[in-house]
């Protein structure tokens, strides 16, 4: 191994070189794998060596302070798990000052997510976030948007395109629109972010979504909805950042259920350019490093070079853009 | 991992699980749990495979058989998988994790008040009070005499238990209702003067330890459960309100232990705990 993203690895025909090192959204990479938002912390240091991944994708932070959802915040369905975790924090002053140095420590590029009740608010969150050491800024709009009854950001492409606008103003830095998968179309809310000024769309946040106890007859999330992650929602993403791919031109970067490295060749295969893994951490602590290994021995069964080779590479017969396809099964 | 000695079902829905663990997981202090990676219960419809990890407190650890146990009781899928396994298959652990009992310097006899599960966390407790030479009087509360398991650790060591029921007379001396316990704890700390208070299992016993007059300035420790995701400290999941101390008590020098601070924080059980102050704790 060396750092600069290329695994050695020995063939019957000699050395072999698999190139994992991507560019995604302005951020140069050793590898394409990175943690998603919330799903990270400083902890996995004692589990894995944190500074060999693509980038630290921080939990979101949020404008003020922030006591977070009541309990119980997790349950778990076939194949992955909901959370109503609430976004708790200290606030985007007190990340500045008490959790933001932690991590520049580590050496990976680092990427804060940020998350903000109003328009204004991202803006000037994103400002004072742009310091020496962050790589980039990704804009968890996914949250609710207070000034439009609370639905989300990214449920609106003009909401979504204000964000990324007033942030764009804010910082030269790259930023990353994290999309909602809560949303009819994904890809015209790609466009917006696109058109606003971002960088790359993160594809995507969790789904909304509910179960109940058929027993207790109460809710499993003490905030009665939360979101849905995990191998569950693999299908449904990788459709999701196959129809960005298809239009937008910045790149994608793949985010739900990925638990493999044959998950990660799947969505640089549907477009995305990089991925980022959650909820499998969870389940597997050391699951990042393995996925790299992973990677790195699918890359070498199918004489791939380099990972880059495989961003929207997959086959698909005919199709070739989104109004060309079918939609109903 | 880990390979699975023996398991086996010990009453009450309760199964003693002891494996062959690797040099950290013989490490586990009293106090702390594994994160367990589940297998498959069997079936296809409502049971199958937990998808998350199922925290477990250390029953016993043996350094030099290099052995560890857990005692569990069967609720759902997760510990329905734990109960499938045979003396031989592999199990995959995480751990150990959190922050385990602390005993002071100094104490010459402690409380252990403990219910259901929570006789599996007191287990490396009992263990190292015992080592230590600390009189310990442990008080274990059960549904009925048939319902009483996890006592293993107290008979290996010596220590007497003093059982009590919900199946019997309030009026009894074997009676699980607090009015009963407070007097025992009282009885007990008049022999000789408890300095250290440990509990588990019950959110009325730890609140009736909180409130009872006589244990008001006693170091006491509570060991809490809380549903879990990752177990390490990243997603938030398993928070717990406690009290913090206030800027005024802080600059005091008030700890933890005496605070009566009016605020509330969320810390987090997998790594902050499982482990708090009693007195911190809003039960
Ligand atoms: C630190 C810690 C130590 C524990 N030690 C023991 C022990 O030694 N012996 C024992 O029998 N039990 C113990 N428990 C409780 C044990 O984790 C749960 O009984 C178990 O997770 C239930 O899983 P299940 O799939 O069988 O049940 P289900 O009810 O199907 O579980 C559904 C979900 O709820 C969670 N859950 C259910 N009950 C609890 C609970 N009481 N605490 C935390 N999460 C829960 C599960 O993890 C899962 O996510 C401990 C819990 C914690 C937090
Ligand atoms: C416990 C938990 C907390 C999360 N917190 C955040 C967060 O703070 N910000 C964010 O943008 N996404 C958050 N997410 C969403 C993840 O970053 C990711 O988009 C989603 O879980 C899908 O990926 P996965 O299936 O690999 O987990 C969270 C997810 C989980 C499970
Ligand atoms: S279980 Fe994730 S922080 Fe405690």
């Amino acid at each position: 191994m060396n750092d600069h993203g290329s695994r050695v690895a020995a063939t019957p025909e000699g050395e072999f070189l698999v190139d994992l090192a991507v560019t995604c959204g302005g951020v140069p990479m050793r590898t394409p794998i990175m943690p998603a938002s919330g799903t990270f912390s400083s902890e996995m240091d004692q589990v894995i060596a944190v500074d060999r991944l693509g980038a630290l994708v921080l939990k979101t932070t949020t404008y003020d302070e922030r006591s977070g959802n009541p309990v119980p915040r997790v349950s778990e369905t076939a194949e992955g798990m909901l959370n109503s975790i609430g976004l708790p924090g200290g606030g985007y002053r007190q990340f500045l000052s008490e959790v933001l140095p932690i991590y520049l420590e580590f050496g990976a590029p680092v990427v804060v997510s940020i998350s903000a009740d109003t328009v204004a608010q991202f803006g000037e969150m994103t400002e004072a976030l742009s310091v020496p050491g962050v790589a980039a800024i990704e804009l968890n709009v996914s949250c609710p948007n207070i000034e439009a009854d609370g639905k989300a950001f990214a449920m609106s492409t003009s909401a979504t395109a204000a964000v990324v606008a007033q942030a764009r103003q804010a910082t030269s830095l790259p930023l990353w629109a994290k999309l909602t998968p809560n949303t009819a179309e994904v890809g015209d809310i790609g466009m917006a972010a696109q058109e606003a000024g971002a960088d790359a769309v993160v594809v995507a946040n969790t789904i909304l979504a509910m179960s109940i106890d058929p027993i207790t007859r109460e809710p499993s999330l003490g905030n009665v909805m939360g979101g849905l992650s995990g191998p569950a929602i693999k299908p449904i993403i990788v459709r999701m950042v196959y129809q960005c791919a298809l239009r937008l031109d910045i790149p994608i970067i793949g985010c739900g259920g990925i638990q493999s490295g044959h998950d990660v060749a799947e969505y640089l295969l549907a477009g995305a350019s990089g991925v980022q893994v959650g909820t499998v951490s969870f389940v597997d602590p050391t699951a990042l490093e393995r996925i790299e290994d992973e990677l790195v021995s699918y890359c070498l069964e199918q004489e791939v070079r380099s990972v880059s080779e495989l961003v929207g590479a997959v086959k698909t017969a005919g199709a070739t853009s989104a109004s060309d396809m079918e939609v109903a099964p | 991992m880990a390979a699975v000695l023996f398991n086996q079902i010990v009453g009450d829905g309760y199964w003693h699980l002891r494996v062959v663990g690797e040099g950290e997981h013989v490490g586990a202090k009293p106090g702390q749990f594994f994160h367990l990676d589940c297998p498959d219960a069997g079936g296809r419809l409502g049971q199958g495979r937990s998808y998350l990890r199922r925290p477990m407190s250390v029953y016993a650890v043996d350094r030099e058989a290099r052995t560890v146990d857990f005692l569990y009781k069967v609720t759902g899928v997760g510990t329905a998988g734990l109960a499938t396994l045979r003396t031989g298959d592999e199990l995959d652990l995480f751990g150990p994790l959190g922050v385990g009992f602390s005993v002071p310097e100094h104490t010459s006899h402690a409380l252990i008040v403990a219910r259901g599960a929570g006789l599996a966390t007191m287990g490396p407790l009992v263990s190292q009070l015992a080592d230590q030479q600390i009189a310990v009087t442990a008080i274990c509360s059960f549904r009925s005499p048939e319902a009483a398991v996890g006592l293993d650790p107290f008979e290996r060591t010596g220590v007497t238990v003093m059982p009590v029921y919900d199946s019997v007379d309030p009026a009894s001396e074997e009676s699980s209702g607090m009015a009963n316990l407070g007097q025992l704890i009282n009885v007990a700390n008049q022999g000789c003067a408890i300095g250290a208070v440990y509990t588990c299992g019950s959110k009325r016993v730890a609140a009736m330890l909180n409130q009872l007059p006589s244990l008001t300035n006693v170091f006491s420790q509570i060991a809490l459960e809380q549903r879990m995701a990752c177990g390490l400290g990243m997603c938030h999941a398993c928070v717990v309100d406690v009290r913090i101390p206030t800027t005024a008590e802080r600059n005091a020098g008030s700890d933890d232990q005496q605070t009566q601070g009016e605020w509330t924080k969320s810390k987090r059980v997998c790594c902050e705990g499982p482990v708090f102050a009693l007195k911190q704790v809003l039960v």
